[in-house]
């Protein structure tokens, strides 16, 4: 039997009133046909009563508009499928200490940012001692012993380097760019370490803006980090993993 | 506010930009007897000599390698060419290039004209140049007096699709906003490239490349927004990385109106080899001079990385170096636009206070310069409407604190490269703050012992005080032992290496 309370629509000021905002340019001049057009695709969201609050012609063939209105449907929120609430919270003291009592090994970490992503601001503050809003970086645990090669590393230097460095786990950063490229250099590097025979050998972990745990699997890595990531939560993974997957034999 | 409001000693100030003299000198003189690849594909360009050949090298690398291979790459292009020219007198600099290339004539066993005569030759390709370069900045003068004044500060914003033809779109769309410059931003990797990329390009990752093609194409646009509005629309671009000579032509002859330059970053954060960035810099910003562009440095990346408050006298040790740099290739202090950026945590109490005594500090030290004031960025999240209040804090102190060149913070910027819509928000942001805050600095003093004051005289403590140690050992050494941003980056290593030599005996240069 449908419950009533099972369903909901966005609240704005009243109990399901379906209130939301958008706002989109069109390829269009400002004009009564693109007015029309930019309803017509709020209409199309399945928003009612849709109201333009604000446009602005933004030049030759193109118009930018803020529409309020009604989302005219419910959610039956009993058939939604939701995934695990996030990993429990670990502080810096607590990862330190449950690390000094369960390795005996240390932990080898290769990380860089690869392809032509000149970013590093991500990969610095899990890894740089000083660490992200207070929680300290990895180079702050003294089991984890850790190569960072920085930005704009090619996936072939960086496979050499592993075979060089032997690491346990391998970070790989990569930040939002566009049409996917990002997407592109992580799937790359998976097919390079299959084809070297290495990635058996590693943890392979990705870290970004838009990674989220469930696109890592879908790109062949063991795990992915997003934002609101800290240097502990990635600390206690590797840990964790480190020990469930014997990770400490496979370089022999 | 007006200048002498932090109540800073003249002396020190003097002191301070003394030292950074001393220190640039030193590097001047390190780095006098060298060119490098970059340079002499400069001159080339500067002569006409463009295209590519059928796999798309750029004639100006085939010809710098073809003399490299001919030993006679350590006499400088202008040199030969002139030697070519004496020889063969019916043929410009680029049918003489292609008929080495070619073969027909060979450099193997070329014969030296007298210095006399060859100096001659020189002189006159090199007035050649120099009056191409000329013409250009009178077009640009020329606009700038025809339409209406631009208003301070200055707007300026990004603009990153990866194509040229929906750059030059977002850039009309931006400039008939009311933005002032318009950067397009290049592909991440080119500054790692090095030859200039040809034609009109729609790709590339973050950005698309800069050619003198795609120069052109946007500059032409903003020619015709700049008519329909009456008001100069800048174009800006990259002079950095490895081709940061050849970028610095292109952009002369092209009509581009300020460049991103600054040697340092490259070093720091794309591992280009100091020697080589060095070097390749004291010609692009003599040429830029010449051009009458004025240069931005990227200080704001100094404290990107690591803590901003306790960092931030890094800028201001760099801007002072940046700023003698500068000078010593001809350049003037109007043309000279130091970098800085307002970083600091959110979180932090009265955080407000200390970024209006940074951005203070940086306007009493350079009164005369065209500073680029840096919005928010590491600090930003999804959330697109505090994001828009920091920006706002951000426009806020940039009025209060005279800058002049603001680059435009967006609401977006934890998300993708700016939407056309996040731009015009930007600018309406701006605008409304410049607009209802117009004559503040003139209204408020800094009271004097107060927080703002004795953040700005304890950052400007510290940067005198690493300008000494920086002093001691020289810059090359510093940039060794990681004194900016926590990187190190030894003198003779790094990308781009292979292209610096030793000028001999007969190389002539184009400064004369």
């Amino acid at each position: 039997m449908k419950r009533k309370e099972n369903f909901i629509k966005p609240y704005g000021d009243l109990p399901n009133d379906g209130m939301v905002q958008i706002s989109f340019s069109l390829p269009l001049p400002l004009s009564n046909l693109s007015r029309e057009a930019a309803k017509a695709i709020a209409r199309e969201m399945n928003i009612v009563d849709e109201v333009i609050v604000f446009e602005k012609d933004l030049y030759e063939n193109f118009s930018f508009f803020i529409i309020y209105g009604k989302f005219n449907k419910s959610i039956d929120i009993s058939k939604i499928i939701a995934k695990e609430e996030r990993i429990e919270k670990h502080d810096f003291y607590e990862v330190l200490k449950f690390g000094e009592n369960v390795l005996k090994n240390k932990i080898k970490i290769i990380a860089a940012t690869i392809g032509t992503d000149a970013h590093t601001v991500g990969l610095d503050s899990i890894i740089n001692a000083k660490g992200y809003k207070g929680d300290p970086g990895l180079e702050r645990y003294p089991f984890f012993e850790i190569l960072n090669l920085g930005a704009q590393i090619p996936h072939e230097f960086l496979i050499s380097k592993i075979h060089e460095f032997k690491p346990n786990v391998v970070l790989i950063s990569q930040t939002v760019t566009q049409r996917n490229i990002h997407l592109k250099n992580l799937t790359y590097l998976v097919e390079l370490l299959e084809a070297e025979n290495i990635r058996d050998k590693v943890l392979l972990i990705c870290g970004g803006f838009r990674i989220t745990k469930e696109l890592a699997h879908e790109l062949g890595y063991d795990m992915g980090f997003g934002s609101d990531t800290y240097p502990a939560d990635v600390a206690y993974y590797i840990i964790n993993e480190f020990i469930n997957k014997n990770l400490v034999n496979k370089w022999r | 506010m007006e200048k002498g409001r932090l109540f800073l000693e003249e002396k020190e100030v003097v002191n301070a930009k003394s030292i950074a003299e001393r220190i640039s000198k030193k590097v001047f003189d390190e780095i006098k007897d060298f060119s490098t690849t970059s340079i002499e594909r400069g001159i080339l360009r500067l002569l006409d000599v463009s295209g590519v050949n059928d796999d798309r090298v750029p004639i100006v690398n085939l010809f710098v390698d073809k003399l490299k291979k001919e030993n006679l790459l350590s006499k400088g292009v202008l040199f030969i060419l002139s030697n070519g020219l004496l020889k063969y007198p019916s043929l410009s600099s680029s049918q003489f290039v292609d008929a080495v290339l070619k073969d027909e004539i060979k450099l193997n066993g070329i014969e030296f004209f007298e210095k006399e005569s060859v100096l001659k030759k020189v002189k006159e390709l090199i007035q050649e140049a120099k009056e191409k370069i000329l013409n250009k900045k009178r077009e640009r003068e020329r606009y700038l007096e025809n339409y209406s004044p631009m208003e301070k500060p200055y707007f300026y914003v990004i603009v990153a699709t990866g194509n040229i033809f929906e750059d030059a779109k977002q850039a009309a769309s931006a400039g008939y906003l009311g933005a002032d410059y318009i950067a397009i931003i290049r592909s991440t990797a080119q500054s790692l490239l090095d030859y200039v990329p040809y034609g009109l390009t729609t790709e590339g990752y973050g950005g698309t490349y800069a050619t003198q093609e795609n120069f052109r194409y946007v500059r032409e646009k903003l020619d015709e927004v700049s008519f329909n509005i009456k008001k100069y629309v800048k174009l800006v671009n990259y002079s950095s990385g490895l081709c940061m000579p050849e970028i610095s032509v292109l952009a002369s002859i092209e009509r581009l109106d300020l460049m991103v330059n600054d040697a340092l970053y490259g070093i720091l954060f794309r591992n280009i080899n100091p020697l080589r960035t060095m070097i390749d810099q004291k010609f692009s910003r003599y040429i830029l001079s010449l051009a009458g562009i004025p240069i931005v440095t990227g200080e704001d990346n100094l404290i990107k990385t690591v803590d901003s408050f306790e960092f931030y006298y890094t800028v201001i040790v760099s801007q002072l170096i940046n700023e003698q740099l500068a000078k010593l290739s001809k350049m003037s202090e109007n043309l000279i636009g130091l970098g800085h950026a307002f970083e600091l945590d959110p979180n932090l109490e009265n955080g407000f206070l200390y970024e209006v005594a940074q951005a203070q500090l940086v306007r009493e030290l350079f009164p005369n310069s065209p500073i680029k004031y840096m919005p928010p960025t590491r600090y930003k999240t999804g959330n697109i409407f505090i994001s828009y209040a920091m920006d706002t804090l951000f426009n806020i102190v940039s009025v209060l604190t005279n800058q002049e060149i603001v680059l435009l913070g967006m609401l977006t910027e934890a998300l993708h490269t700016p939407f056309i819509q996040d731009r015009y928000l930007a600018i309406e942001n701006a605008k409304y703050i410049r607009n209802n805050l117009k004559s503040i600095s003139k209204e408020f003093l800094i009271r004097n012992g107060g927080l703002i004051e004795k953040r700005a005289k304890e950052v400007f403590k510290k940067a005198i005080e690493k300008l000494e140690e920086i002093e001691n050992i020289g810059l090359f050494a510093a940039l060794e032992e990681g004194y900016f941003s926590n990187v190190k980056r030894p003198k003779y290593e790094g990308r781009g290496f292979d292209g610096v030599f030793k000028k001999d005996k007969d190389y002539i240069e184009f400064e004369i």
